[in-house]
C-alpha cells in the first residue's frame, strides 16, 4: 500500500496515552482515530502499531475485518443505504440504482467533487420506514427512487453553496 | 396533563425529536400550565410513529400517532386544555389499538412506558425489586439459578439454549474472575427488539445482568453493542451512571457482599461476531473469528476466564422471574418453550413493529391477528424468520406454533424474532440470493466450508437470477448447501444454508421457472422481466412518460402509451407513476 499521507499525528496522542497499554483496545484505539480523522489513513495505523508494540499486519488485519473501519476518506455526506431485509422486500435495489443513476458512484465510492459517499450497510433498524436511507445521522425512510433522488438534489445544492 | 413523546430510534427517524422540540418551545413560552413533558421509548407501534401519549389527571391514556411537527399546536392546546377535540384526528383508532391489546408483554413491559433516562421511573415500576429480594433475602446462587431453570427459559438470541444450563456451568466452572457478557450485537437484518429494550427500558437490562453475575459470581459485566445503535449507547451509559450513584451498581451493592461493575464495549460491525466466540475475539481487540469449542466459554471465554453469554431479550426476561416466580413464567408456552417471544414484524406487512406473544401463539395470529395481514389487501407468500440464518415459511404452514421445535421442523428457526413478511411480488429466489450474499459478505473466512462454499452457492445464485441458471444447478445448491451444514465451523456457517433450503423445499417450482424458462414469476428478476404498457388500461395521461429517466415511453396525449424496451432500464417508475395499473410486469 503506497504511503502518501501525512496525518496530525498528535491528534490521536490522548487516545494512545489513555489505551496503549490497555490489554484489548484496538478496537477502541481505531474506532477514535476514526472519529479524529474521518476514516483510518496509513500513518495513523503504523504509529498506533509502534505506540501499542503490535505487528502492522494485526492492526490492518482488524482494520480490513470489521465494517465500520474505512481506509478512505469519505465526501461531505455519507449516504449509508440499509441493505436489511424489509428494506430489500420494499426496494432498496431501486434506490441504490437510483443514487447510481444520480451521483455515477457505486457502493464504496466517492463522487469526484468529494460531496458524497454512497454505502451499504446492515439493518439501520428501522424496518417499518423501509427503505431507509442514513445520511450525516438523518433518517429518510418511506424511499421512492423519485424521493431519493431528490433529497440527494437538495443536498448538493446545500452542500455546494457552502462549500 | 402529561406529554410523553415516544423517542425510540424509529420513531425519531419519524420525526418525534421536532415533535418534542416544539412542545418544549410551546412550554417554554408558556410558562407553566399544568402540562408535563416528557419521553418514553418505543412501545412497538412503528407503523404509527411518531406517537404521543396524552395522559390526563385520572391517569387515563389518549393516544395520538402520526404526529408530525405541524400538530405540535394542536397537542399542545389538547393538553392545556384537557379538551381532546383539538387532537380527535389524531387519537388511535380502536383497530389500531388492538396491535398491542393482543399482546403479553414481559422482556418489553416498559417499553414506551417508562422514561428510559430516569431510574425514577423504573424504580416506580418495581424496578430493582428483584436484585433487592435476592441480596435482602438472603437467596443463594443456586436459590436463583434454580427459578430460571423453572420457568424454562432459554437463549433468546437464536440458538434456544437453557440459560439455567449455561448459568449453572459458569458458576460451577473454576475460577476467581468470571465475566458476565451481553450480547447486544444485534446483527440479524430485521431484527431490532434487542435496540427497543437498550433504548426503552435499559434499567431491565442492567437488572437481569446482575442478577446473572449473582448467581454464577461474577463481578464484572460487560455489554457488547453494535455501532449502529449510538442511542441505545447512550442511554444504557446514562442508566450505568444512575445505577452506580444509587448503589445498584459497585461495590457491596445494597450493602451485601456482592460487587459487580458494568461496562459498555461498541462493536464495530461484524454479523459474525453474535457467535459467542466470535463476540469474546472481537472483545479482546481482535478480527471477531469463532474459537473452536470446547473449551466452551463458560469453562475459557473472556481472557480465557469463565465466561457466561446471554442476549439482552434473555436477560430482560429475569428480574420478572425473580419477581413472579418462575411458575408463573412456565405457565406461558409449549412443553418445550416457555414464557413470550418478542419479533420484529416487517416487509409487506399492513402494522409493522415489535410484537410479544406468549411461545404457542400461530404464526397465522401474529401476521394477520395483530399484524393485520399483507398491505394493501394483496396475498401472503411465505415469512422469512431468523435472518440470515433461518428460513421462509409458506403459507401452508402458517398454523404453525412459535415453539423452538415447531418452527425448526418447517427449516426455519425461532432465531432472534426477524419476522420478514412477504407477498407475490417477492421473488423467493431473489430472496435466498440476497441472504446467501449477505453470508458470504460476513464470513469471517476462518473455515474453508463456509468461506467457499457460501462463494460457490451464491455463484449459481447469481447465475439463476440472472437468468443463466443450468440444469442440475438446484442439486448443486443442496449439495452445498448439506457440505457446508456439516463442514462449518460455527453456527453463522452452519445455518447459512437455511434459507436456500427453505426456499427450494416450498418454492421448487420458482427456481424451476428461472432456470428452465428463464421467468421470473414474482416479476423482480430484472433480467427476466420485461415492461409493457396494457393498450386497454392505458388512458394516455403521460405520467408514465414523464417519470421515465430513459424517455423510453412514447405516445399521444389521450392515446395508449408504448414501451421500447431497447431502451428500457427496468427502474419500474413508470409501474410507480401509474394510477391505472396499466404498466405490466412480464
Amino acid at each position: 500500500m503506497p504511503n502518501k499521507e501525512q496525518s496530525d499525528l498528535s491528534l490521536i496522542e490522548q487516545t494512545l496515552d489513555t489505551y496503549a497499554d490497555v490489554p484489548g483496545s484496538l478496537i477502541a484505539i481505531l474506532q477514535e482515530t476514526q472519529e479524529t480523522y474521518g476514516y483510518l489513513p496509513m500513518d495513523a495505523m503504523e504509529y498506533i502499531a509502534k505506540r501499542t508494540k503490535t505487528p502492522i499486519a494485526t492492526i490492518v488485519g482488524v482494520a480490513t475485518f470489521y465494517a465500520q473501519f474505512r481506509l478512505k476518506p469519505v465526501g461531505k455526506y455519507l449516504i449509508m443505504l440499509c441493505q436489511g431485509t424489509a428494506c430489500h422486500v420494499n426496494g432498496s435495489e431501486l434506490i441504490s440504482a437510483a443514487i447510481t443513476d444520480e451521483l455515477g458512484i457505486e457502493d464504496g465510492q466517492t463522487t469526484a467533487d468529494g460531496l458524497f459517499s454512497l454505502k451499504h450497510v446492515a439493518c439501520l433498524g428501522c424496518c417499518s420506514l423501509s427503505p431507509v436511507m442514513m445520511i450525516n445521522g438523518v433518517t429518510y425512510g418511506s424511499l421512492t427512487p423519485d424521493k431519493a433522488k431528490k433529497v440527494i438534489r437538495s443536498l448538493a445544492k446545500e452542500g455546494g453553496e457552502s462549500a | 396533563m402529561r406529554v410523553v413523546v415516544g423517542e425510540g430510534s424509529c420513531g425519531l427517524a419519524a420525526g418525534a425529536g421536532a415533535v418534542y422540540n416544539r412542545l418544549q418551545e410551546l412550554l417554554e413560552q408558556d410558562g407553566q400550565n399544568g402540562v408535563e413533558l416528557g419521553i418514553t421509548g418505543c412501545n412497538g407501534m412503528c407503523f404509527l410513529e411518531p406517537i404521543v401519549d396524552l395522559y390526563d389527571d385520572q391517569g387515563a391514556l389518549h393516544r395520538l400517532v402520526k404526529v408530525q411537527e405541524k400538530d405540535a399546536d394542536k397537542v399542545y392546546a389538547a393538553a392545556t386544555s384537557g379538551d381532546l377535540s383539538h387532537v380527535s384526528k389524531l387519537l388511535i383508532s380502536d383497530e389500531d389499538a388492538e396491535f398491542l391489546d393482543k399482546q403479553t408483554r414481559i422482556a418489553l413491559r416498559h417499553c414506551g412506558v417508562i422514561d428510559p433516562e430516569n431510574i425514577e421511573d423504573y424504580l416506580a415500576h418495581g424496578g430493582y425489586k428483584a436484585i433487592t429480594k435476592i441480596l435482602t433475602t438472603g437467596m443463594s446462587q443456586e436459590d436463583v439459578i434454580q427459578q430460571i431453570d423453572i420457568a424454562g427459559l432459554r437463549g433468546r438470541g437464536g440458538a434456544g439454549f437453557p440459560t439455567a444450563f449455561k448459568w449453572r456451568a459458569a458458576r460451577d466452572a473454576q475460577g476467581d474472575e468470571k465475566y458476565l457478557i451481553c450480547n447486544a450485537d444485534e446483527g440479524d437484518p430485521g431484527a431490532f427488539m434487542d435496540r427497543a429494550v437498550i433504548e426503552g427500558d435499559p434499567h431491565n437490562l442492567i437488572e437481569g445482568m446482575l442478577i446473572g453475575a449473582y448467581s454464577m459470581g461474577a463481578s464484572e459485566g460487560i455489554v457488547y453493542v453494535r455501532a449502529e445503535y449510538p442511542l441505545a449507547i447512550v442511554r444504557l451509559r446514562k442508566a450505568i451512571k444512575e445505577a452506580t450513584e444509587r448503589g445498584y451498581l459497585g461495590n457491596n451493592i445494597l450493602g451485601s457482599d456482592f460487587s459487580c461493575t458494568l461496562r459498555i464495549k461498541a462493536g464495530a460491525g461484524a454479523f459474525v461476531c453474535g457467535e459467542e466466540t466470535a463476540l469474546i475475539e472481537s472483545l479482546e481487540g481482535k478480527r471477531g473469528m469463532p474459537r473452536l469449542k470446547p473449551p466452551f466459554p463458560a469453562q475459557a471465554g473472556y481472557w480465557l476466564k469463565p465466561s457466561n453469554i446471554n442476549n439482552v431479550e434473555t436477560y430482560a426476561n429475569v428480574s420478572w422471574i425473580i419477581n413472579h416466580g418462575g411458575e408463573a413464567f412456565a405457565a406461558m408456552g409449549t412443553k418445550d418453550s416457555k414464557g413470550t417471544k418478542v419479533f420484529a414484524l416487517s416487509g409487506k406487512i399492513a402494522r409493522g413493529g415489535l410484537v410479544e406473544v406468549p411461545m404457542g401463539t400461530t404464526l397465522r395470529d401474529v401476521i394477520f391477528g395483530i399484524g393485520g395481514g399483507i398491505r394493501d389487501g394483496k396475498e401472503f407468500k411465505a415469512v422469512q424468520l431468523g435472518g440470515p440464518s433461518g428460513g421462509c415459511v409458506p403459507a401452508s404452514k402458517l398454523d404453525t406454533v412459535i415453539d423452538y421445535n415447531e418452527l425448526a421442523a418447517t427449516g426455519a428457526i425461532m432465531g432472534s424474532g426477524g419476522m420478514v413478511v412477504m407477498d407475490k411480488s417477492t421473488c423467493m429466489v431473489g430472496m435466498a440470493r440476497f441472504f446467501l450474499d449477505f453470508t458470504a459478505k460476513e464470513s469471517c473466512g476462518k473455515c474453508v466450508h463456509c468461506r467457499l462454499g457460501t462463494k460457490r452457492m451464491l455463484e449459481v445464485l447469481n447465475r439463476i437470477v440472472d437468468g443463466k441458471g443450468e440444469e442440475g444447478d438446484i442439486q448443486k445448491l443442496e449439495e452445498l448447501c448439506y457440505a457446508i451444514k456439516d463442514g462449518a465451523l460455527c453456527g453463522l456457517g452452519q445455518t447459512a444454508p437455511n434459507p436456500v433450503l427453505t426456499t427450494i423445499r416450498y418454492f421448487r417450482d420458482e427456481f424451476e421457472a428461472h432456470i428452465d424458462d428463464h421467468r421470473c414469476p414474482a416479476g423482480e428478476c430484472r433480467e427476466l422481466i420485461t415492461y409493457s404498457i396494457d393498450k386497454d388500461a392505458c388512458v394516455g395521461c403521460t405520467s408514465c412518460a414523464r417519470q421515465c429517466p430513459v424517455q423510453a415511453i412514447t405516445g399521444e396525449r389521450r392515446n395508449p402509451h408504448e414501451i421500447d424496451p431497447t431502451l428500457c432500464i427496468k427502474c419500474g417508475n413508470c409501474k410507480t407513476a401509474c394510477r391505472f395499473g396499466a404498466v405490466l410486469v412480464k
